[in-house]
């Protein structure tokens, strides 16, 4: 096991293109890092640089206290799981479980033990005989995964394993995937561009941008305390709420609405010039319909326009002084489309952030 | 329930046939009869016609082609010689010779950007008819070095003059090199298309896993080609029993009859021989040759068809 380290890596491709940006970002011995972020921002090409698939064009790249910038992809004790799997076609399943050990010339029991071990742990005894082409895409997924846990590799890097799979399918192998981490202690490092994935089975999460890291924290650091609008929108779902809003005296004023702050938010407030404008930011599951006259919460009346019943909870499509918001709330109190209604913020859920800079002045 | 299990049954009726009580479609037979007569005529009846004739002086033709006709097959001699052993090397040397330039010209030009002017370059031969061939490869391989392009090579290292094509050393290795010139376009056009079709995932999980290159080549990319490789081998094996126009045009068989193929003897004998029942016999001696191919090839089609 090791740690990874991105010493000021970057990834270019011609002067024009630039994949990776000066990532900083070291990755806990044993940890599960994931790399989350939209398509393009990076995040595979970060991971295939570990892999050595990508050779870095600037910085320098540490496993363990090895720097592997010119280190071959067969000599850096990584393993990798590909989106598409990529088994070997030809060989069986335990086959492609032991090619790697055969490469490096392990003794035949040795190898054999090994597969049986991972085929157990994976569920995959049955089908040890079988072709790629003879397996669904759950059990596929579970040889690409076994593949990589019989070499016992330093690192796992996983790139997107469970898009390919349903979704009833990917939420079970999220699970045995987090408890395979548990149970091995293997350091990871995980891409996907689902968010829902990043927060469940993450130590840590890492957030991209065209490139740039954003933010790398615990779910919950993500969750509770964004930097930027961009993580802010991207972590969470449904995703955040946004509004533009102007600073007034003591509170922001939302459209023709007064919100009263207090604590944090009222001083961030009262640092801004007034009349400026600042971008709040609320979560649909911190929304609450107001009852009565709650104190510390900031009250923002809205009227709804579409009303999705969900169980025991309904997303209310609402818009609020010309601002499009979403509210997730319990559906004891059946909301109806046209009502006008004040919903209730807590105002320590509330974020601030600067239009400019999209920083947020809350974290 | 009833409603459907009948709507069924008359489905199934449909398919076999309109009239299933007399298991006959006219119809359908009508539709088959210009086929069938054009086939029957230009296919079945010269092939039988063939085979009749071979049998012309019952199975003298046969035995005497097996036995006494050493310009066809001489076991006498080591290594045994004849149109059919000739045959035996064009098949053995030609299509490995064609697969493994075609594959190492495939898995090369892959890694390099201008890949399409040398596939273009490799497949121009393909464009060339085999008598226009044979007429290049000729001059190539005469001993004068004012025109014979090898012998001028040679020169230079005061080698030579070698009469390639004049001397029974050298003929047969000489022309198959020539076919293989020919024919190693269609072997790397069709190889490298079938490795582009190898998922780059599959190759990256492999270097992943800690295989070198070279282990990559044996271990993952020819296994992977096996399908391709052996449709180009039938193909090109196909192609060789039937040679005859490369032989014709650059020795007509000679010096003497060393260069002779099957397909060759068959015209040989026929035409400018006249011992038409002969040459028949040859043609069938040919046909028995690929029947086991064309049954591999068939057969293969089909346990591919069974796997997807």
């Amino acid at each position: 096991m090791a740690t990874v380290t991105f010493d000021h890596v970057s990834k270019r491709y011609g002067p024009e293109v630039v994949a990776v940006n000066d990532l900083n970002l070291e990755i806990q011995d044993g940890e599960f890092l994931v790399l989350v972020g939209p398509s393009g921002c990076g995040k595979t090409t970060a991971l295939r640089c570990v892999a050595g698939l990508e050779e870095i064009t600037d910085g320098q790249l540490r496993i363990g206290d090895r720097v592997v910038n010119d280190v071959a992809p067969k000599d850096r004790d990584i393993a990798m799981v590909f989106q598409s799997y990529a088994l070997y076609p030809h060989m069986s399943v335990f086959d492609n479980l032991a090619f790697g050990l055969k490469l490096r010339k392990t003794p035949k029991d040795q190898i054999k033990r090994r597969v049986d071990e991972a085929a157990k742990i994976l569920g995959l005894e049955r089908l040890l005989d079988r072709k790629p082409k003879a397996l669904s895409g759950g059990q596929r997924q579970r040889v690409a995964l076994g593949r990589a846990i019989v070499r016992e590799p330093e690192v796992f890097l996983m790139d997107e394993p469970l898009s390919n799979l349903d979704a009833k399918l990917r939420v079970e192998t999220r699970a045995n995937i987090a408890r395979l981490h548990q149970r091995l202690e293997t350091t990871t490092v995980y891409v996907t561009h689902d968010q829902v994935e990043a927060m469940t089975m993450g130590d840590r999460i890492a957030v991209m941008r065209d490139g740039l890291l954003q933010q790398v924290g615990s779910p919950q650091d993500l969750y509770e305390h964004p930097v930027n609008i961009f993580v802010a929108g991207f972590i969470g779902s449904p995703s955040m709420n946004f509004a533009t809003t102007q600073v007034d005296e003591g509170g922001l004023k939302l459209g023709e609405a007064r919100l009263e702050l207090s604590a944090k938010a009222a001083q961030v407030a009262a640092d801004r010039p007034r009349g400026s404008q600042v971008t709040i930011g609320f979560r649909p599951e911190h929304l609450e319909l107001l009852n009565g006259e709650d104190s510390g919460v900031v009250k923002i009346p809205a009227k709804v326009d579409v009303v999705e019943f969900l169980g025991n909870e309904e997303l209310l499509h609402a818009d609020a002084q010309g601002n499009e918001i979403v509210a997730l709330v319990s559906s004891d109190r059946r909301v109806k489309v046209g009502d006008l209604i004040d919903f209730a913020l807590p105002i320590d859920k509330l974020h601030i952030f600067d239009p400019e800079t999209e920083k947020s002045l809350t974290a | 329930m009833s409603a459907t299990s009948t709507a069924v049954t008359s489905a199934k009726a449909q398919r076999s046939g309109g009239s299933p009580i007399r298991g006959w479609n006219w119809m359908a037979s009508l539709f088959l009869t210009p086929a069938l007569l054009l086939l029957g005529v230009f296919m079945l009846y010269p092939v039988i016609s063939t085979i009749v004739l071979s049998f012309d002086r019952g199975l003298g033709n046969y035995i005497r082609l097996l036995t006494a006709d050493r310009r066809f097959l001489d076991l006498s001699t080591f290594p045994p010689s004849g149109a059919l052993f000739n045959n035996v090397l064009w098949v053995v040397f030609y299509t490995t010779g064609c697969i493994f330039f075609g594959l190492l010209i495939a898995v090369l030009a892959t890694r390099v950007r201008y890949e399409p002017a040398i596939k273009a370059i490799v497949f121009l031969p393909m464009a060339i008819a085999a008598t226009a061939l044979g007429v290049i490869w000729r001059f190539v391989y005469t001993p004068d070095r004012d025109t014979g392009l090898l012998n001028a090579l040679l020169g230079i290292f005061h080698l030579g003059p070698i009469a390639f094509l004049g001397d029974t050393g050298w003929v047969n290795t000489a022309l198959i090199i020539a076919g293989i010139w020919g024919s190693v376009g269609f072997a790397t056009v069709i190889l490298s298309a079938a490795l582009k079709g190898i998922s780059t995932e599959v190759l990256e999980a492999a270097r992943v896993d800690g295989a070198r290159e070279s282990q990559i080549f044996r271990r993952i990319i020819i296994p992977m080609l096996s399908l391709p490789i052996s449709v180009v081998a039938v193909t090109l094996v196909i192609n060789v029993i039937k040679l005859f126009d490369l032989i014709y045009v650059m020795t007509a068989g000679g010096p003497g009859s060393s260069s002779r193929v099957i397909a060759f003897t068959m015209y040989q004998e026929a035409f400018p021989a006249g011992r038409v029942d002969y040459g028949a016999a040859v043609a069938v001696m040919m046909l028995v040759i690929l029947i086991p191919v064309l049954i591999f090839n068939v057969r293969r089609f089909r346990s591919e068809r069974v796997v997807q």
